[in-house]
C-alpha cells in the first residue's frame, strides 16, 4: 500500500491538464530508487516533475508514483575560474544566476521564467531568445550522472549517444540527479537591448536576419489580432552583452525586478487587470496599445536593462496565469525551417483569426538545429502562442491547433514537448520520425519493464 | 462525458446497476463492484472495455484500502465515487432481531465508511472528485417499523455531511421508494423506477448537499422533519 496522504493533485503549467499522482520529494539517489522499488511493488509507474513549469501534461503522470525533484537543490561545487558549476538536478536557473552572477556569469541558456529546474529544463532541453547562437540548454552539460529504472547510475558526457537521448527525452529514460555546468562569463549585469516596430511580417523576418550574426539576443513579439498590410506587425528586441566590467550590475540584489510596475502599482495585482482583459475584445485593445507604444515611444532605441528584466519577462507579473482561470491556457509553439516560416506562420495567424481565437501573445525566436534525439529546434524560427482555454471553445481550439500542426508537418516543422498539449500520436511520428523507435530501443535498455512515463508519453504513445 | 472514471459499490442490480449502465453509455470508465459476479459479468458483456468488474463484499472491511488503490490505478484516477450498497431486511413490528440489525449495521454503515473514507481522503488531498452516497429519505425520521435501518441511514447522511465539512465535494441523495430488488418484498406501489433514479443521481452527483429525487419528497420531508416528537409518535407514519 502506498501512503494515502502522498496523493496530490498535479497541474501542467497552463492549468489545463492535471492528473492525481503520489507525490514524493526524494533527496537522494537512493531515495529515488525506493521510489521506484515501490512501483512495482505496488503496480505502478513512475513519473518525473520539476518545477512544473512544462505548461501541458509533460509533467504529470495519472495514478504514478510522482518524482518531484525540487528538493534536490544543493549546489556541489563552483569555479569562478572556469565558470564551471556542478550541482543536483533540483537546482532552479534562478539559484544558478544568484549563484553565479557576482562572479560574472550568467546561466548560458535561460527560458522566459527562472523557475524551471536544471532537470527539467534539460528533460525538455529548453532553449532561450539565444538558440540561434548558443543553442540548448543541452549542449552547455559537460556531463550528468542518471539514475536508470534498470538500477544502473551512469555519468553520461557528449561522448555518448544516451546523453543526446536522456536530454530531450522529456523524462521518459531516466532521472537526471547530477549535473554540471559550463556558466557563460558577463562582465556586466546589464544588456544593451535594441527595440524596433515591425510593422508586418517581411519586416519581421528582415530585422531578424539583419541581427541574427551580430547579437547576443534577439527576440519580437508579434500582434496576432492584426490583419492585412498591418499582419504579423509587432516589437523586435535585439541585445548584446556589454564588454565593461561592471561588478556593482552583477550583485543579486541589484537584479530583483521590482515589487511596482510605472513606480507605483503592485505587480502581485496585475494579474487582476490583466483577468479583466483577458478576452478577445481586451487583448486586442491590449495589443494594439503596445504597437502604438512600440511604433512611438519605444521605437529604434538602445537602452540598458538588467539581465533578469530582459530574460525572465514571465516573472515580471507573479501569478500572471491566475488570469487565464478558470479554464487555463494552452501555449502552443512550432518550429518551421526558415524558408517556409512566413508561410507558416501568418497562416496560422490566418487560420486563428477565422476560428475567432485569436492568440492574446505571439513571440517570433530564430533557432538553430541540434544533435539532441527529441530536438524541437531547426534551422529557423519558431512562433509560441498563447491560448485561453474555456469549457466552450476547447473543441474548436484543439480543432485550429489540428489545423496548424498539419500545416507545420507539412512545411518540415517540429514541435516543443515543454508547450505541447495537442499533438496526436501521428503528429509526433511525422516529425520525429527515426527517433522514436531509437528512442524505444534505449528504452527497451534502460527502462525495461518501461516504469517511466508521463500524460505526454502516454498520449503520443511513446511511453 | 461528464466524468472519465467512476467506482460504483453496490452494482449489481437495482439503482447501481443502472448507475453503470448510464455512465458507461457516457463513456465512462466504470469499476463495477458487488458480490455477485455473473451480473457484473452481464455488465462487462454489455459494455467491454467499459466496465471493470471487481467482485467483493462490503463487509470485508480490511481488504477495501488496497483494493481501492488497484481500482484507482486500473482506472487511471478517479472522478466520481458513488456508494449504493445497502441492506433492509424484512423487520415486522415490534421484531428485534440482532442478525438483521447487525446486516444493515455492516453495510450500510461499517462498510459505507470503510468505503467512503477511501475515496473521502483522496479527494479532500487531491481537490477534485465527488462522492455520491445513496442514502434515504427513511434517514430523515426514526419510524417505527425500520428503527436500524432508519438509524443507518440517518449515520450515513450526518457522516456525509462531515465529510462535506472537510472541503469533499459529497451529494448525500435521498431516494424514496425505487423499484429494486431491495425494496420488491414491500409491494408499494407507485415506486420510482430504477433508471430514472438512476439518471437523476447522475445529474446530481457533482452538486455539493442533500437531495431528494422529487420536489414532493423534499416537500414533505421538509415538512415530516419539523413534526415534534410527541405528534411523530401518534401519527405511526
Amino acid at each position: 500500500m502506498i501512503s494515502t496522504q502522498r496523493i496530490s493533485r498535479v497541474a501542467g503549467y497552463g492549468m489545463t491538464q492535471a492528473a492525481d499522482a503520489y507525490v514524493y520529494r526524494p533527496t537522494t539517489v537512493e531515495e529515488i530508487k525506493s521510489i521506484f522499488e515501490e512501483a512495482r511493488a505496488t503496480g505502478r509507474k513512475v513519473s518525473l516533475r520539476g518545477a512544473g513549469r512544462s505548461y501541458g501534461d509533460g509533467n504529470i503522470g495519472s495514478e504514478t508514483l510522482l518524482i518531484d525533484i525540487t528538493r534536490m537543490n544543493r549546489i556541489l561545487s563552483w569555479d569562478a575560474t572556469t565558470g564551471i558549476i556542478e550541482c543536483q538536478s533540483g537546482v532552479t536557473i534562478e539559484n544558478l544566476w544568484r549563484y553565479c552572477l557576482e562572479d560574472g556569469y550568467w546561466p548560458p541558456v535561460v527560458t522566459g521564467t527562472m523557475y524551471p529546474t536544471l532537470g527539467g529544463a534539460l528533460g525538455m532541453n529548453v532553449h532561450g531568445k539565444n538558440n540561434y547562437c548558443q543553442g540548448t540548454m543541452g549542449e552547455h552539460v559537460i556531463d550528468m550522472d542518471v539514475f536508470f529504472p534498470n538500477g544502473e547510475v551512469k555519468t553520461l558526457t557528449k561522448e555518448d549517444d544516451l546523453f543526446y537521448a536522456v536530454i530531450s527525452s522529456a523524462g521518459l529514460l531516466g532521472v537526471i540527479t547530477r549535473v554540471k555546468l559550463r556558466m557563460h562569463h558577463v562582465a556586466s549585469g546589464n544588456l544593451d537591448v535594441w527595440a524596433e516596430a515591425a510593422q508586418n511580417w517581411d519586416e519581421q523576418f528582415a530585422l531578424f536576419e539583419k541581427y541574427e550574426h551580430n547579437s547576443d539576443y534577439m527576440v519580437s513579439w508579434v500582434d496576432c489580432f492584426a490583419k492585412g498590410a498591418k499582419a504579423g506587425r509587432g516589437q523586435f528586441h535585439g541585445a548584446w552583452y556589454k564588454d565593461r566590467e561592471d561588478l556593482a550590475s552583477r550583485v543579486a540584489e541589484k537584479q530583483d525586478l521590482p515589487a511596482l510596475i510605472l513606480g507605483f502599482f503592485p505587480k502581485s495585482l496585475v494579474w487582476k487587470v490583466l483577468k479583466l482583459l483577458c478576452n478577445r475584445a481586451g487583448m486586442r485593445l491590449l495589443n494594439a496599445a503596445k504597437q502604438f507604444a512600440s511604433s512611438t515611444i519605444g521605437n529604434n532605441k538602445m537602452h540598458d536593462q538588467s539581465l533578469v528584466a530582459f530574460s525572465f519577462l514571465l516573472d515580471y507579473v507573479p501569478d500572471w496565469r491566475k488570469a487565464y482561470e478558470p479554464g487555463g491556457f494552452i501555449q502552443y509553439q512550432t518550429f518551421v525551417p526558415k524558408e517556409h516560416a512566413k508561410h507558416v506562420f501568418s497562416e496560422q495567424v490566418r487560420l486563428q483569426q477565422e476560428y475567432k481565437l485569436e492568440s492574446f501573445l505571439g513571440v517570433l525566436k530564430r533557432h538553430r538545429p541540434d544533435k539532441f534525439l527529441f530536438s524541437h529546434a531547426v534551422d529557423g524560427y519558431s512562433m509560441a502562442l498563447d491560448f485561453k482555454v474555456t469549457s466552450k471553445n476547447k473543441a474548436k481550439l484543439w480543432e485550429l491547433a489540428h489545423r496548424m500542426n498539419d500545416l507545420t508537418l507539412k512545411h518540415g516543422g517540429r514541435f516543443y514537448f515543454a508547450k505541447d498539449s495537442t499533438l496526436r500520436p501521428e503528429d509526433a511520428e511525422k516529425y520525429l520520425g527515426e527517433a522514436i523507435p531509437k528512442f524505444k530501443e534505449l528504452k527497451s535498455q534502460h527502462d525495461p519493464e518501461g516504469l517511466l512515463t508521463s500524460d505526454l508519453g502516454r498520449r503520443l504513445k511513446i511511453s | 462525458m461528464k466524468f472519465k472514471t467512476a467506482i460504483v459499490v453496490g452494482a449489481s442490480s437495482g439503482m447501481g446497476r443502472e448507475l453503470v449502465r448510464q455512465l458507461a453509455t457516457e463513456g465512462t470508465k466504470v469499476a463495477a463492484i458487488a458480490r455477485r459476479e455473473d451480473r457484473l459479468q452481464e455488465l462487462v458483456k454489455e459494455f467491454p472495455g467499459l466496465v471493470t468488474p471487481v467482485v467483493h463484499d462490503v463487509t470485508d472491511f480490511g481488504a477495501i484500502p488496497e483494493l481501492f488503490q488497484t481500482i484507482t490505478r486500473d482506472l487511471g484516477g478517479l472522478e466520481l465515487f458513488i456508494y449504493n450498497s445497502g441492506a433492509m431486511p424484512i423487520v415486522e413490528a415490534n421484531e428485534f432481531t440482532w442478525e438483521k440489525d447487525k446486516q444493515m449495521l455492516d453495510v450500510n454503515v461499517a462498510g459505507a465508511v470503510a468505503w467512503c473514507n477511501q475515496a473521502a481522503e483522496r479527494f479532500m488531498h487531491t481537490k477534485h472528485g465527488f462522492l455520491v452516497g445513496i442514502g434515504s429519505v427513511a434517514g430523515d425520521r426514526g419510524r417505527h417499523k425500520q428503527p436500524v435501518y432508519n438509524a443507518s441511514k440517518a449515520f450515513f447522511h450526518t457522516y456525509l455531511e462531515a465529510l462535506r465539512n472537510r472541503g469533499v465535494c459529497v451529494s448525500t441523495i435521498k431516494p424514496g421508494p425505487v423499484d429494486t430488488e431491495m425494496t420488491a418484498p414491500l409491494n408499494m406501489k407507485g415506486m420510482m423506477s430504477a433508471e430514472r433514479a438512476a439518471s437523476i443521481i447522475l445529474q446530481k452527483a457533482d452538486k455539493n448537499g442533500e437531495h431528494y429525487l422529487k420536489l414532493a419528497h423534499r416537500i414533505a420531508f421538509y415538512i415530516i422533519k419539523r413534526i415534534p416528537s410527541p405528534l411523530f409518535r401518534k401519527l405511526k407514519i
